[in-house]
């Protein structure tokens, strides 16, 4: 029953941390890939969006290969700064932002795209800096779309099973979300503990869908 | 011209009706096992093949835990070999197996490993040797499903110097499978990890047998024929496949001990 609580509040960390790290990364990525003209743009918008078509073993292992204590940026971690991504709670949440990122991606570039860029000129004709412009107009235009973005993200990223596991493994406490729990349970036979995982879950993301159906333009239309 | 939204639906019966046109008519057999029996069961699948000409085996593999829960929930499986005796009797108290066709077929070794590169003064030679801090973290199978770790966890209490279990609480990775134990360690992810001879006879180049475990009770594999078996008369003889010289034979070539031992 307690270690039920343990894993709800384990998922909400890993996907706090992978929602806010999205956000940055997301938002900004989505803002280059709607603003700047480049080769090769929607090659990287295709490799980001990945994540959200690739089986979640072809991700993990993607993940595994890399930042394992062999792979060439776990190495790197390990041999200067000591630091082990496998296994732990940094290995957690490195799986479900990536995960989530598309998401976040593509609902932020959407709402870019759609803004009249004659506001934003007008802004700068007006002596907004850049990131004046940026922060001032184009976020508060875009919100809508970005909000439902990284409510979505956030969605995901609770729900994230498969490369997690095969990166973070599963210990209690450290790494063993929610979806881990329900699917150890179910393995152990533990029926009780299955039901109110699920449930919890089951709750949480009703709740996250219908903060998104408000926020979601097509609503007013 | 065909509108994108028709190209896509029929794109997609296309592919179903392609992957529905592979299914084989002969009869199909069942066949749930361990994890640990993975390479072996494949050989004895074709050699058992080879003797029921148009039958096919379906082989299902995980942690004996796992492949329990399948059966209770209602999978349609002819055949479940365990790699403990333990989870075989739940089954049996679940009501799920029919005792008459019951055999134990194979016995094995739990061995701890460690990965190929490890340096000689850092290989436990003993389960109180794990306690070290060489070794960081240590890879065992779920004890509540994989009977791979829940030998091990036996063997931890039976130890002298008990509660040996507890006393590496914060060194445990829990893994799915006894597999995902050789793999974690064949990778070098973690310092030790408990798994089965057998298993460790398949990775020879990537891990080490640091010693073998003194087990509290013996490793055995029990297999029955279920009650609910699609199958029953192929599954009986598949049973009997495995303890007739045929498939001793053949596990005895992965590294399994004869039964009785």
């Amino acid at each position: 029953m307690e270690s039920a609580w343990i894993a709800l509040s384990l998922s909400l960390k890993v996907a706090g941390w992978a929602t806010a790290l999205n956000a940055v990364l997301g938002i900004g990525i989505a803002w280059a890939l709607a603003r700047w003209r480049f080769p090769g743009r929607e090659l990287v918008d295709a490799i980001l969006t990945l994540p959200m078509v690739l089986p979640p073993t072809v991700l993990g292992y993607y993940l595994l290969v890399l930042i394992g204590r062999n792979g060439p940026i776990g190495a790197f971690l390990q041999q200067h700064f000591g630091i082990t991504l496998i296994f732990s709670f940094a290995g957690a949440v490195i799986a479900a932002t990536i995960v989530a990122l598309p998401l976040v991606l593509k609902s932020a570039r959407a709402a870019f795209e759609t803004i009249d860029p004659q506001f934003e000129r007008a802004a700068k004709v007006l002596g907004l800096s850049p990131v004046a412009v940026f922060f001032r107009v184009t976020l508060p235009l875009a919100r809508r779309g970005i909000v439902a973005g990284l409510l979505l993200a956030f969605a995901r990223a609770l729900g994230e099973f498969g490369a997690t596991l095969m990166v973070a493994g599963s210990i209690p406490g450290r790494t063993q979300t929610l979806s881990i729990a329900v699917y150890e349970a179910v393995q152990a036979g533990q029926d009780a503990t299955a039901n109110l995982l699920v449930a919890v879950v089951s709750v949480t993301c009703i709740l996250i869908l219908l903060a998104v159906g408000r926020l979601t333009p097509t609503r007013q239309a | 011209m065909i509108r994108p939204f028709f190209r896509t639906i029929l794109f997609a019966l296309t592919a179903a009706a392609l992957s529905a046109g592979t299914t084989a008519q002969s009869a199909e057999l069942t066949v749930s096992a361990a994890a640990s029996l993975q390479n072996a069961f494949r050989e004895i699948a074709v050699a058992w093949e080879r003797e029921h000409p148009g039958d096919r085996v379906l082989l299902n593999f995980a942690a004996s835990g796992t492949l329990l829960q399948q059966i209770i929930q209602g999978a349609p499986v002819d055949v479940f070999a365990s790699a403990d005796e333990e989870t075989m009797d739940r089954a049996t108290d679940k009501g799920q197996v029919d005792e008459a066709t019951r055999r134990d077929f194979a016995g094995n070794t739990l061995v701890v490993i460690v990965p190929a590169r490890t340096s000689a003064a850092r290989i436990p030679g003993s389960l109180a040797a794990l306690q070290a801090s060489s070794v960081q973290r240590i890879a065992i199978g779920d004890p509540r499903s994989v009977p791979a770790g829940r030998y091990a966890q036996a063997a931890l209490q039976a130890a002298p110097g008990a509660n040996g279990y507890q006393a590496l609480e914060t060194k445990w990775i829990h893994a799915q499978s006894v597999r995902q134990v050789l793999d974690y360690v064949a990778r070098g992810e973690v310092d030790a990890g408990f798994v089965y001879a057998t298993d460790a006879a398949l990775m020879k180049e990537r891990v080490r047998i640091a010693f073998p475990v003194e087990a509290s009770k013996p490793v055995r594999y029990p297999a029955a024929v279920l009650r609910h078996a699609p199958q029953p008369a192929l599954a009986a003889s598949f049973v009997e496949f495995l303890v007739a010289p045929q498939g001793q034979d053949i596990l005895a070539r992965f590294g399994f001990a004869p039964p009785g031992q």
